[in-house]
């Protein structure tokens, strides 16, 4: 159901709309710090990497802050119906990108212990799983602000690209620890690496079951290629 | 995915380059050990197979039958205690109410909302016939009790306003004591025989409206005299002690404070069960707290009848969600 207009109470508007950009900000900044990672991982840029988990700290904050919000909107606005929903799922989606945060510092913190290592092929898969799972935050995002149900479902549809990367890439590596022993050590790295992509690439798939519900009041129920976790 | 997840790469017989690899990873984690490990335990098969292992603390699908089993049985097995069909009020010739068709069910309390002037309160008064007190209105339609038809003229009013009893908004005892406030009706309709079975009558009203350990040693004293959410109870045991099947209540806690307010809150809760119960109210948290059933109303449409839970978290209509989003007008 479409929010019509503003509210009579035009203050109530501000706060939501306040708690809105902060989602929006948190998932930019997610989004970011990923690409950020992945970037440094590629280049063996260690410095890069070390601001990445520095940057960590912000979206913890603005985590915070999303909470606070949102509990004080409950508190004093007593939202209803769609605005319930919108504020219910800002203050998990909030806990749910500052997740995926956590998981852009955990590679960030993998790039010092690949920085001697050669590189090997699926250093080359890897920016591209990275790019779909980031795309699939950035959109999810983008939905959550337009409460566009439809887009939410996109996102989903996604979630199997990102877990065939991951079962690609798991293969490889497979292949490069059985072939050379001295490969496990960066290999077993790297298998975390897309294993932390592909969580994220699932978190941004609840994050969509989320905003299909602000936004419809409805569960999005099995929904179509949903893959076991 | 379960498969792969199953081959850890862990090699039982330790190779220098893999334990060099875990110290590695473990430095890796460095402080965020525990939230990673936690990650990967949530992910990972062992978890699964605790979780499976566990006694269910909770099993959610019961849950949710036990929670619906009392709304829906009601539905589906009972009667309704009231029905309204296509109900129309005029007053003179401005049409205050169009087509209201609506069910009130035994159990249940179901509440009425609506900005001012929506047709609300005029249909609560439809349902004990309040409407006949204004010469100029006239109700059209068809308004059953049990089955049977209200709006006929064969229908004793006095003897319909005992089953069909009501609460205003202003508490309006009689100027007489607290315990003739209450006897009155019974009184009247000849429900007691003897001074003793009077007593016990006015007893247990006060105390179904929680007003007994209150007033028990005043009973002599006028009922004007209590405070404002003492004198609504007041009015909810002098509507009780005609055993009524139906209480009306016309925004029962406007002119309480929090407090007496709570208080009338939770008689509701209690009164549920042994009356239908229908309120109307102005304050849409209150609706969300003592009801089952909400209808929306506006400009004297029904817009909207179902759950409470519904209405208030996935409303159907855009009128109602501007409504209880505070975006009406």
């Amino acid at each position: 159901m479409q929010q019509a207009s503003g509210h009579t109470i035009k203050a109530f508007d501000e706060d939501i709309e306040r708690l809105r950009a902060l989602i929006s900000q948190m998932g930019g900044l997610a989004e970011h710090s990923i690409g950020e990672a992945m970037r440094c991982l590629v280049e063996r840029d260690v410095k890069g990497a070390e601001q990445v988990v520095a940057d960590d700290k912000k979206l913890d904050g603005l985590e915070v802050e999303a909470e606070r919000r949102a509990v004080q909107l409950i508190a004093l606005r007593a939202p209803m119906a769609g605005d319930l929903r919108d504020v219910v799922a800002a203050l998990k989606i909030s806990g749910v990108v500052e997740r995926i945060g956590d998981y852009a510092k955990n590679i960030a913190k993998r790039v010092p212990l690949l920085e001697n290592a050669g590189k090997i092929e699926a250093l080359s898969l890897l920016p591209e799983m990275a790019r779909i799972a980031t795309g699939m935050v950035h959109d999810v995002i983008d939905a959550f602000i337009a409460r566009d149900a439809d887009a939410a479902i996109r996102v989903c549809q996604r979630d199997d690209a990102v877990d065939d990367f991951y079962d690609s890439i798991f293969r490889t590596l497979l292949t490069h620890m059985m072939e050379n022993p001295q490969n496990i050590g960066q290999a077993t790295q790297l298998l975390f690496v897309a294993k932390n992509l592909e969580r994220a690439g699932d978190h941004a798939t609840n994050i969509a079951e989320m905003v299909y519900y602000a936004a419809t009041g409805e569960h999005m129920a099995d929904r179509p290629g949903k893959s076991p976790r | 995915m379960d498969m792969k997840e199953k081959q850890p790469i862990t090699p039982t017989t330790p190779v220098p380059t893999t334990s060099s690899a875990i110290a590695a990873e473990a430095k890796a984690k460095g402080p965020s050990t525990a939230e990673q490990g936690e990650s990967q335990m949530r992910d990972g098969v062992a978890a699964h197979s605790a979780a499976e292992q566990a006694a269910p603390l909770v099993d959610v699908s019961k849950l949710e039958n036990v929670q619906d089993a009392s709304d829906e049985q009601i539905k589906t097995n009972r009667e309704p205690k009231m029905s309204a069909d296509r109900v129309g009020v005029f007053y003179g010739d401005k049409q205050a109410l169009k087509d209201v068709s609506i069910k009130i069910y035994d159990d249940l309390v179901t509440a009425f909302i609506g900005p001012s002037g929506c047709g609300k309160s005029t249909f609560l008064r439809c349902l004990n016939r309040m409407n006949d007190t204004i010469p100029s209105a006239r109700v059209t339609g068809r308004i059953e009790l049990d089955g049977d038809d209200i709006t006929s003229s064969s229908m004793d009013v006095v003897q319909l306003r005992a089953r069909v009893g009501m609460v205003f908004q202003k508490p309006n005892p009689f100027p007489k004591s607290i315990y003739e406030n209450v006897a009155y009706g019974p009184r009247i309709h000849g429900l007691s025989k003897s001074k003793t079975e009077l007593d016990g009558i006015v007893e247990t009203s006060l105390k179904r409206a929680g007003l007994w350990d209150e007033v028990k040693d005043r009973l002599q004293e006028s009922g004007t005299a209590l405070s404002g959410g003492q004198q609504q109870r007041l009015c909810i045991a002098r509507a009780i002690a005609v055993n009524p099947e139906v209480i009306l209540m016309d925004e029962p806690c406007s002119a309480l404070d929090p407090i007496a307010t709570a208080k009338i809150e939770e008689l509701i809760h209690e009164l549920r069960g042994r009356y239908a119960i229908a309120i109307v109210t102005h304050n849409m948290q209150q609706a969300a707290r003592v009801s089952q059933r909400t209808a929306f109303f506006h400009l004297g449409e029904l817009v909207e009848y179902g759950k409470t839970s519904e209405i208030f978290t996935n409303p159907r209509q855009q009128r109602t969600q501007d409504y209880i989003t505070g975006r009406y007008g």
